[in-house]
């Protein structure tokens, strides 16, 4: 089957775009992302109707395009549209609540990161102990290396 | 009886557009929404028996032949999961009716509950029955918007956060199955799934081999298998209980039905199984050490779902009839159990006013009854013996040592492993909520529960009606009291809380319908066993499909 380069060139540029968008942590840019990542799903779907298989109405594919992934891609377009308005309104409530536009990091996830970077809190022993030691033998060590130089 | 093969998609569709009309009148609204859930599980439970008679029901949509038109397609599986979805949607919904969901105030947020609510159940049905992969597509789509607005249920900014991880995510895996579809249709022109099956085994191996990745991290993104499942524990426990209990429940499991599918239908050729167990082997152990870590009950609960999606996906991994009916019978009773398990840790939200295992205690005293509830399906999702999980869990381990490989027998231990340490969980959760006193700062000022720093912001809400005002008090104070206007104030006035006897008597429901589990496992091992017979024969579901070939 025949392939217009310039379709895939332009399919890749759209996926690479909006993929780097998603990874935003922006929810605007998320959405320009999925956006992109949307128009570029139509035009994968639109170079997959080359030639491959006869068109499902009619016998042969000359001077014929295939409906079928047209149909796809109008489906996935009002699909994307949806979305995205969705989106928006995700969007204005979160600039309505919070003035922010950017995802933070979930709470809880902080703070199981609090509890293991200090539980000196829950168990003050278990902290002091070590570093008691580790005196224990520098003063150790001290007392040899005087001892040495006597 | 083919008609009533499009009424499971038809009902709930028209029943949520009735509902949208009539947002003033939260009593029709929550009847009409009953009667559809109804409905779809008497069509669901009759077609159940009629295809195990019959065999495999094949609706042609618009009188379009197979290949040209759109197929609804169900089979033993497809049957048997729309009739548990079926009552696991309509047992959540009661739960969320006696939850007040709706309470009578007229604010916008809630009175879309059950238009949406339905939307998702047409969905998730939908999604059971399509024929093609481009309806798979669209019945996830339609699924998936639903499930964007109820987890972002009332706007808070905290479900406005979690929400956002969990909806890039999924559109992420609706963009990846997307792109799998217009790959398949230019290598084979067809999405009708019968057919793809037909002509998958004349392409090159590379070419099997991209399209079957892709596919199956798409799907494996919804179902939340080990590496893909990051979003899961983030998202799932901001929502509502009764939403978080059918997305346990259900969305991960439409996942797993359409790896089934796939592994069976598409691509019967054992080409990614080794990849599916390995996979299958991480899920369980990293989820339930996640489990292990937690001190939110929600949380925990949601790692232990993932934990056991592992099971599930071992079942399919092993590619063989004994495997793949494991693999369904364990669905059916994780489905249920987990459904089960959320629906409680609302109730003990609802009894504790908070979810954490820190603040959380005595509530074996003040309320033995739950105690019971709890313990019932904990017991069952660890596998203790007479339960439907041990039962499923067992069949597994059969069909792993079956197969006989080094890698089986790895998938078994860390499956044993799993089991062993999901009960730890669960019972940690046992010990610090029911088993010993109140905490000593809370039995002390019973009315006030202290906020912990991070629970500030999980604040408990037992109804989101009020999410936005109950935020208001957090922001502005330092300790938390739940304003509910519908159940807060007696919740806090009796020392001794009343729960509301429908979501005690809908858990109750819920639970004895996971005990009787054990008492049918018999027949229905017998069914997921025909199911995967059919299953594993791809040549059947072609043959009802496309007609019969010379």
């Amino acid at each position: 089957m025949t392939i217009t380069l310039v379709l895939v060139i332009a399919m890749a540029v759209l996926f690479a775009c909006g993929v780097y968008l998603l990874l935003e942590r922006s929810l605007t840019r998320m959405l320009l992302g999925f956006l992109l990542v949307g128009n570029a799903l139509n035009l994968l779907l639109l170079v997959m109707s080359g030639a491959a298989g006869n068109p499902p109405i009619g016998k042969s594919s000359d001077g014929i395009t295939d409906p079928l992934p047209q149909a796809f891609a109008l489906t996935a377009i009002v699909i994307t549209f949806a979305v995205s308005a969705f989106l928006l309104a995700l969007i204005h409530r979160s600039w309505t609540l919070s003035r922010a536009d950017e995802v933070e990091v979930d709470e809880a996830d902080v703070a199981i990161r609090h509890e293991r970077d200090a539980p000196a809190e829950d168990d003050p022993e278990t902290d002091t102990d070590p570093e008691a030691d580790t005196d224990h033998e520098r003063h150790h060590e001290d007392q040899t290396q005087d001892e040495a130089h006597r | 009886m083919t008609f009533l093969v499009p009424l499971l998609v038809l009902v709930p569709l028209l029943g949520a557009a009735v509902a949208l009309g009539l947002l003033r009148h939260q009593r029709i609204q929550r009847a009409i929404t009953v009667a559809v859930l109804v409905i779809a599980l008497a069509v669901a439970a009759t077609l159940m028996v009629l295809v195990d008679h019959h065999g495999t029901i094949v609706v042609q949509v618009g009188g379009w032949d197979a290949p040209y038109g759109i197929s609804l397609v169900v089979d033993r599986l497809s049957a048997l999961l729309l009739t548990v979805s079926a009552s696991v949607l309509l047992i959540v919904l009661l739960f969320s009716i006696g939850q007040g969901l709706a309470a009578d105030d007229g604010e916008a947020p809630v009175t879309i509950f059950y238009p949406t609510y339905l939307v998702l159940a047409a969905g998730v049905l939908d999604s059971f029955i399509a024929g093609d992969l481009f309806n798979l597509y669209v019945a996830f789509e339609m699924l998936l918007v639903a499930s964007y607005v109820l987890i972002t249920l009332g706007g808070s900014e905290q479900r406005v956060r979690a929400g956002t991880t969990y909806i890039v995510t999924s559109l992420i895996a609706s963009a990846i199955f997307l792109s799998a579809i217009g790959l398949v249709y230019g290598a084979t022109g067809t999405v009708n799934i019968a057919q793809i099956s037909e002509r998958m085994a004349a392409l090159p191996d590379h070419v099997q081999l991209l399209i079957h990745t892709m596919l199956l991290i798409g799907f494996g993104i919804k179902a939340a298998v080990f590496p893909l499942a990051f979003w899961l524990p983030d998202s799932y426990p901001t929502a509502p209980a009764p939403v978080t209990a059918v997305f346990a429940g259900l969305l991960t499991k439409v996942g797993i039905y359409a790896i089934i599918r796939l592994e069976t239908i598409m691509f019967p050729r054992p080409q990614l199984n080794t990849v599916l167990l390995v996979v299958a082997a991480l899920t369980m152990i990293v989820g339930v050490l996640g489990a292990v870590s937690q001190t939110d009950v929600k949380r925990l609960l949601s790692f232990t779902l993932i934990s056991h999606i592992g099971f599930m996906v071992m079942g399919v991994g092993l590619g063989s009839v004994v495997g793949t009916a494991a693999a369904v019978f364990y669905t059916v009773h994780h489905i249920v159990v987990q459904t089960t398990l959320f629906l409680v840790s609302g109730l003990m939200e609802r009894v504790g006013g908070t979810t954490s295992t820190r603040s959380l205690g005595g509530l074996l005293k003040a309320a033995p009854f739950l105690a019971a509830l709890y313990l019932i399906p904990a017991f069952n999702l660890g596998g203790i013996p007479p339960f439907s999980g041990f039962i499923g869990k067992l069949g597994l381990f059969r069909a792993a040592a079956i197969d006989g490989s080094p890698l089986a027998y790895m998938t078994i231990a860390a499956g044993v492993v799993t089991s062993l340490l999901t009960l730890y969980a669960l019972m940690r959760v046992w010990d610090a909520a029911f088993w010993r006193p109140k905490p000593a700062a809370e039995a002390a000022a019973p009315h006030v529960a202290v906020a912990e720093p991070h629970e500030s912001l999980r604040a408990p809400e037992p109804a989101p009606v009020t999410r936005s005002e109950a935020d208001g008090s957090v922001l502005s104070g330092g300790s938390v009291t739940v304003t509910d206007p519908v159940t807060g104030s007696m919740q806090h006035v009796s020392g001794r809380t009343r729960l509301p006897r429908m979501l005690v008597g809908v858990t109750t429901v819920a639970v004895l319908g996971s005990v009787a589990l054990t008492v049918v496992a018999g027949p229905l091992y017998g069914y997921a066993t025909r199911a995967a017979e059919s299953l594993e024969s791809p040549q059947q579901y072609v043959e009802a499909v496309l007609g019969a070939r010379p």
